[in-house]
């Protein structure tokens, strides 16, 4: 993931003077050092797309056109349920084709769970969302490598009160392009 | 106000300095208390009116939050560690054990405080220590004085002296924090605009697994918390998640899903060498390292619902543990590995409880409905918990005989993912 490298290397410059060394290794991100007994993490502001190449930006801006329908993001899950529900095979086809037509735009899909039971479980629920959505875009012949799957689990609900309307609002994956992320 | 503007300039530079303010402290309420409490006299110090608050004062504080200890009037008399105290008197009254001690300054600095415990049916000496400190340590000092004592008369280590580290979510900000046993001294070790989860001691107590999504996707990072110094353990394709140290310190079991579901692997330290431990066609998470090493206990669904397990950490000897119920989950072996506390959903209601694994018997130790992330403390007589009280997070612990329960709650804010740090070395 390309834009995920940039967070640590934004962190490391907002936390300038506290240091930072790389960490070599096969995975992802850097390592972010400071020197103080408290460590902030200065989130990045959201990095929007520039434009100036041409019909790439007129695409792009395709993704936030609320007229367009790759500017629905989100597809909603049963309880305990990681299937993909009939009603949103066109909204991933249309995300599909996109992704096929762009190949040089990553996707990251973000799955939830409502809150009830265990932080860690309901992480793992909500990989299994993403999961299931991210199977869905290859099965269209999007290529692995183009989408990452992860899991917020309960802690970024969309809806905060213990009910079954907001329980089903937050089982829920999300779809989001290079630059959103 | 003032501090708090500062508190926010130091912020915005990205390097804060400043510890917590005062309206984070935990509080603490005791709602229960074991059935034989230990009747014990706690004398004034002579020479501690010296300090900024007395040390005898924290023992006290220490001994009848535990919930195992009743305390017997003194009166306000100090009795120095020299002096012979009425130990007939105090019987009399009630007490098993009376503490005396001194406080003496050893030059402007530093004070030595000097103590004694007595047994007062057998009108003999318990036992005698003599500690070095600064004016600012009395708390510390009276921990341990306080862990001297509990260990005396029950046979197993003090926790007083012991640290707790928790997340405090106030509105959009998540504060993973470090404070004393007794929720004074709150600390921030990170703060973030995005959630912290599942935060793990190192089993030297000078350092935190756990998990961040400052990266918009959870990554697992180890925290040093004398420097601040932090490094990636996980931060592979998908997600990273629920950090285990190993009994050494040197592995960390994790949750890595860049094979596919939620899986087991172990890591080193500093991020090489992982390895695979176990595989499922569901999902495995939740790892915790029994203290002898031989196991990992983790939750999976496997079989259907979410279940108790436990594998070797070389992968070999898979065994499922629980089989009543269809919620069981974050299984956390005790520090001598005869019990599991966990969470079980009972009913509607998610509640800690604890398997004797010798008989596999199952007892649920709390009434509250939303617990989670039980934790052992280091002595395995408490069991600290997240919860919820009137819609807020809490912290809760309980012992693990379910008799005493104490409630800790920081004012307007959720407290919630608490982990019992290790014996001080």
């Amino acid at each position: 993931m390309r834009k995920l490298l940039v967070v640590p290397a934004l962190i490391s410059a907002l936390l300038a003077g506290c240091g930072s060394t790389p960490m070599s290794s096969d995975q992802a991100g850097a390592s972010v050092e400071d020197r103080n007994a408290t460590t902030t993490v200065q989130t990045p502001p959201v990095q929007t797309v520039t434009p100036g190449d041409g019909g790439n930006a007129s695409r792009l801006a395709e993704l936030t056109n609320p007229a367009s329908p790759l500017s629905k993001r989100s597809v909603y899950f049963d309880f305990d349920s990681f299937v993909l529900r009939p009603e949103f095979q066109p909204l991933v086809e249309v995300h599909a084709r996109f992704l096929l037509a762009n190949p040089d735009v990553r996707m990251l899909i973000q799955g939830n769970a409502d809150e009830r039971g265990s932080r860690e479980y309901n992480l793992a629920l909500g990989q299994k969302r993403s999961d299931a959505l991210r199977r869905g875009l290859t099965l269209l012949g999007v290529p692995e490598d183009q989408i990452e799957s992860v899991s917020l689990g309960e802690e970024k609900p969309r809806c905060v009160d213990s009910s079954e309307e907001c329980w089903a609002e937050n089982r829920r994956a999300d779809m989001l392009y290079s630059g959103e992320f | 106000m003032k501090h708090k503007l500062f508190a926010k300039t130091f912020l915005l530079v990205g390097c804060l300095l400043a510890s917590l303010a005062a309206h984070a402290q935990l509080a603490i309420e005791i709602t229960g208390a074991g059935a034989n409490r230990i009747p014990v006299a706690i004398a004034r110090f002579d020479g501690e009116n010296a300090l900024p608050a007395a040390v005898s004062d924290v023992v006290r504080g220490d001994l009848q939050r535990s919930g195992l200890f009743s305390l017997i009037e003194t009166g306000p008399q100090a009795l120095g560690a020299d002096s012979i105290p009425d130990l007939g008197n105090f019987r009399v009254r009630g007490a098993d054990a009376m503490l005396v001690g001194s406080v003496t300054a050893l030059d402007a600095k530093r004070y030595e405080v000097r103590f004694r415990l007595f047994d007062t049916q057998r009108q003999a000496e318990l036992g005698a220590l003599a500690l070095r400190m600064s004016a600012s340590q009395h708390r510390a000092t009276g921990h341990r004085v306080a862990d001297f004592v509990y260990e005396k008369l029950t046979g197993l280590p003090g926790v007083f002296s012991t640290r707790i580290a928790y997340v405090v979510k106030s509105g959009k900000r998540y504060q993973l924090q470090i404070a004393d046993a007794d929720g004074e001294n709150p600390q921030t070790a990170l703060a973030s605009r995005e959630p912290i989860i599942s935060p793990a001691w190192s089993p030297d107590g000078s350092k935190l697994a756990y998990v961040s999504f400052e990266a918009k996707k959870p990554v697992v990072y180890i925290h040093s918390l004398a420097t601040g110094l932090r490094s990636v353990v996980a931060n592979f394709k998908g997600s990273n998640s629920a950090p285990a140290w190993s009994p050494d310190g040197e592995r960390l079991a994790v949750v890595l899903t860049k094979d596919g579901q939620s899986q087991l692997y172990t890591v080193n330290a500093d991020g090489s060498g992982v390895r695979r431990i176990a595989s499922s066609s569901g999902i495995d998470t939740e790892p915790a390292w029994s203290s002898d090493g031989s196991w990992i206990y983790f939750t999976s669904d496997r079989g259907g619902s979410p279940q108790l397990y436990r594998v070797a950490p070389d992968g070999s000897n898979l065994q499922r543990i629980s089989f009543s119920g269809s919620y069981n989950v974050t299984p956390r072996p005790s520090p001598d590995n005869r019990s599991l506390t966990f969470v079980t959903r009972n009913g509607g209601r998610f509640q800690v409880a604890v398997m004797d694994l010798a008989s596999r018997q199952v007892t649920i130790l709390t009434d509250t409905e939303r617990d989670e992330s039980p934790s052992f403390a280091p002595n395995g007589r408490m069991i600290l918990y997240a919860t919820e009280v009137g819609g807020r997070g809490v912290l809760a612990a309980v012992s693990s005989d379910g008799r005493v329960k104490q409630k800790l709650s920081v004012q307007a804010a959720d407290v919630r993912e608490p982990a019992w740090g290790p014996l001080p070395r």
